[in-house]
């Protein structure tokens, strides 16, 4: 872990199915103008800018050249990084690490993605390599369905569990002003709803957003002067896996298990579940959230259903995962890891509002995507 | 500040309908950095990529070419756009304390894309898209801006192709080394006036691979000579649409090539070699002024007289230059590995004497509406 960097201001939209109101310029503007606000910051003092979304979805070459005025970056330093899922951490670790370089002392990091505008499947479908995977893979799905089908087969897991994280996440969403979709939901609504590939349901699956969210990151001499209590980075990791589908592990997830491990290493982690006070994790389905549990060090492998069964990650629980109510309530994609970021960082300076868990000293923000990679960012109140 | 070195580079030949595939490309340029490095993929910490999901026809394009690049388990990530702006990010990452040994690499087959259509979906898609601009219309539109303005004509600015063709003939990786004339390119195929075929790079297939290391670990792997520092970078945008520039106004570029210069303690009087971004014949005039060699609209009278000649007082884009091999986003990459090889005096034909400082230069968008200016030295 290098030099000290802090989280100093958040700033996201009011995200929607469709946006009607604004383009994706103006969607990026909103969120850069609420983490300004956020930190009490004019754009004069943002030193670089760094952005990041998905190329297929809005067709737009050279984001960030288009985005100038909502990014408020004219003549300023910018550019683009894009990693498809997991883009917003990918977004949020640049921020850090060009305040972390000494370069530059305040950066803006923005992801955004107006799905609306998109055919977000049919794009997500041309990651696959055209020959040998791209029919049987197309689209996010699937995958996801896979992977939990030999994970209840393997540790008798149930889609009840699976529900039991979609209620969490969904009804923890009627307390953020922010999110999309909010709506109160018992197990029965998810078991009920249509089925789009087995075992995933439709209310256990994530939509599709319009939405942006900006974080301001600051290195430790300027986060100390402009901000009562910075989010401070403890830790950022990334761990990638194989290319093609079928040479991944399905039963676990390798790269969260990998990434969470060098970070809690870096970060002092030995007891997660009690060391965390809460947590922000890119779960694109509900399933996820039973079966990368293990993944995290929470249990060992099998563990999760029984931790899932008994509230553990509630508001109420031991560690409180998704007040936001998470991806499955929310998810403009290039946002969507960013905005995990940021929700953590709120949780830790208590601007949480009415999803604010009491006390948060250290949380855990996670991003997935391409072939199931993993990302990793771990903030906390103290110093690093 | 810690210092951080380029300690080893690896090319592709540039040409045209290459066979191999995206991560054949890239397994071919980091195993060849990694063996110019002397050192094998496990002491790789961290990689970044550069490619775009656009000139790919994928979707998260990197992820096809992860293997290649050695990422398994490891950290990756991705930077959209001109090679520079990939090296800078790998920089940045040693500098954060955070890594040792940054592999970054990028690739590009032009043969299997459609400029036009690609370099069209960066416009507003309200309005100039609908115009039908490209990369070559678009430039156009500045080289007539920058003619005019200045009083430049479109021999002078042809001369830059004559120069830098020629240039390519010493330059074994370059795809397309000319003899040609003045009359030549005045005479080649018009594109978009005043633009003609040879004022123009041509489509380009090749990838470029770059080993950065921090001081303690490129003192611990690499001899001195292997060893090229990245002393200086800057990068700067100006604003979206054209019509909201003045096209012959290089106020982005003089922004980032005055912070490079501050950061390398160096002006441009001290630069012994350049690699600019010479997508077109004018833009090369354009970008020596914006980065301070000469005055504004004074480029093309010097080069008449010969100072930017390979055997000129300041060599520009000896390597043949974007004009004769562009891979799009590997061309600043590109540039860059070439300023190695001249800095360690391991460029063959072409190699400048007393190469001391060199400065490289990659553009982001259409226009060069974003720069990123490099100082290296030994």
């Amino acid at each position: 872990m290098g030099n000290r960097v802090g989280v100093i201001g958040v700033g996201q939209t009011h995200h929607a199915a469709k946006r009607l109101d604004a383009s994706g310029v103006e969607l990026i503007a909103e969120a850069v103008t609420r983490a300004l606000d956020d930190a009490e910051l004019t754009i004069d003092q943002i030193d670089a800018v760094v952005i990041g979304n998905m190329d297929h979805f809005e067709n737009i070459n050279y984001v960030d050249m288009w985005a100038t005025d909502g990014l408020g970056s004219f003549m300023k330093p910018v550019f683009k990084v894009t990693t498809g899922g997991t883009t917003g951490t990918t977004v949020g670790m640049c921020g850090y690490y060009h305040a972390a370089s000494g370069l530059f002392d305040v950066v803006l990091a923005v992801g955004w993605e107006k799905n609306s505008e998109s055919d977000t499947q049919a794009a997500i479908a041309t990651c696959a390599n055209p020959v040998l995977e791209r029919d049987p893979f197309a689209g996010a799905i699937g995958p996801l369905a896979t992977e939990y089908s030999m994970y209840m087969k393997a540790y008798g897991a149930t889609e009840e569990d699976a529900a039991l994280v979609a209620t969490r996440d969904r009804n923890n969403a009627l307390n953020n002003p922010y999110a999309h979709n909010r709506m109160a939901c018992t197990v029965e609504d998810v078991m009920s709803s249509p089925m789009l590939s087995y075992p995933i349901k439709f209310l256990d699956m994530c939509p599709r957003s319009d939405g942006a969210c900006a974080v301001i990151f600051a290195s430790e001499e300027k986060a100390k002067r402009l901000c009562p209590r910075p989010a401070w980075v403890h830790a950022s990791v990334v761990r990638h896996d194989y290319t093609h589908f079928g040479d991944l592990e399905w039963q676990w997830m390798p790269t969260l298990e990998r990434g969470s491990a060098a970070a809690y290493k870096i970060a002092g982690i030995t007891d997660p579940l009690k060391q965390f006070d809460v947590a922000e994790l890119y779960l694109p389905a509900s399933t996820c959230g039973v079966k990368w549990m293990d993944s995290l060090w929470f249990c060992d492998k099998g563990g999760a259903p029984e931790l899932i069964r008994k509230n553990t990650f509630g508001m109420d629980g031991v560690l409180p995962i998704n007040p936001s109510g998470g991806v499955i309530s929310t998810n403009p994609i290039g946002a969507t890891a960013l905005i995990r970021v940021g929700e953590a960082a709120w949780q830790i300076m208590g601007k949480a509002g009415d999803r604010q868990v009491p006390d948060v000293n250290k949380a855990l923000a996670t991003g997935f995507g391409g072939c199931s990679w993993s990302d990793i960012m771990i903030l906390g109140a103290d110093l690093p | 500040m810690e210092r951080v070195a380029v300690i080893g580079v690896g090319q592709t030949r540039y040409e045209r309908g290459k066979r191999e595939t995206f991560s054949e490309l890239v397994f071919e340029v980091a195993t060849k950095a990694l063996e110019d490095a002397g050192i094998d993929i496990t002491k790789i910490d961290n990689i970044v990529s550069i490619s775009s999901d656009f000139w790919d026809g994928r979707t998260i394009s990197s992820m096809a070419i992860q293997d290649a690049a050695g990422a398994y388990g490891k950290d990756i990530t991705t930077v959209e756009g001109d090679g520079t702006f990939g090296v800078l990010y790998g920089m940045m990452r040693i500098l954060s304390g955070s890594f040792g040994v940054t592999l970054v690499v990028s690739h590009h087959k032009g043969t299997e894309s459609s400029m036009n259509g690609i370099t069209n979906t960066s416009f507003d898609p309200l309005v100039e898209r609908k115009l039908g601009l490209d990369a070559v219309s678009s430039s156009a539109l500045q080289a007539r801006r920058y003619m005019s303005k200045y009083g430049i004509l479109e021999e002078q600015s042809a001369l830059v192709s004559v120069k830098n063709h020629g240039n390519a003939k010493r330059n074994p990786l370059a795809m397309l080394p000319m003899d040609i004339t003045v009359e030549d390119v005045m005479n080649s195929r018009m594109l978009a006036t005043p633009l003609k075929k040879l004022d123009c790079s041509p489509v380009t297939d090749g990838a470029c691979a770059m080993v950065l290391a921090a001081e303690r670990e490129a003192k611990k792997l690499t001899t001195l000579a292997k060893r090229v520092w990245l002393k200086g970078v800057g990068h700067c945008t100006d604003a979206y649409r054209l019509g909201d520039r003045d096209l012959a106004d290089t106020r982005a570029l003089k922004k980032a090539a005055n912070k490079a210069y501050e950061m390398a303690g160096v002006g441009p009087a001290d630069i012994d070699l350049v690699e600019v971004y010479d997508a077109f014949s004018y833009m090369e005039l354009m970008w020596l002024e914006g980065l301070g060699f000469c005055d504004d609209g004074m480029a093309a009278e010097h080069m008449e007289r010969g100072l930017f000649d390979f055997d000129g007082k300041m060599p520009v884009n000896a390597s043949g230059g974007r004009l004769s091999a562009n891979p799009v986003q590997v061309a600043g990459l590109a540039e860059m590995a070439e300023c190695v090889l001249q800095l360690r005096g391991e460029a063959g034909d072409r190699q400048v004497e007393r190469a001391g400082i060199a400065l490289a230069h990659g553009i982001n968008g259409m226009c060069g509406q974003a720069h990123c200016v490099w100082v290296l030295g030994k």
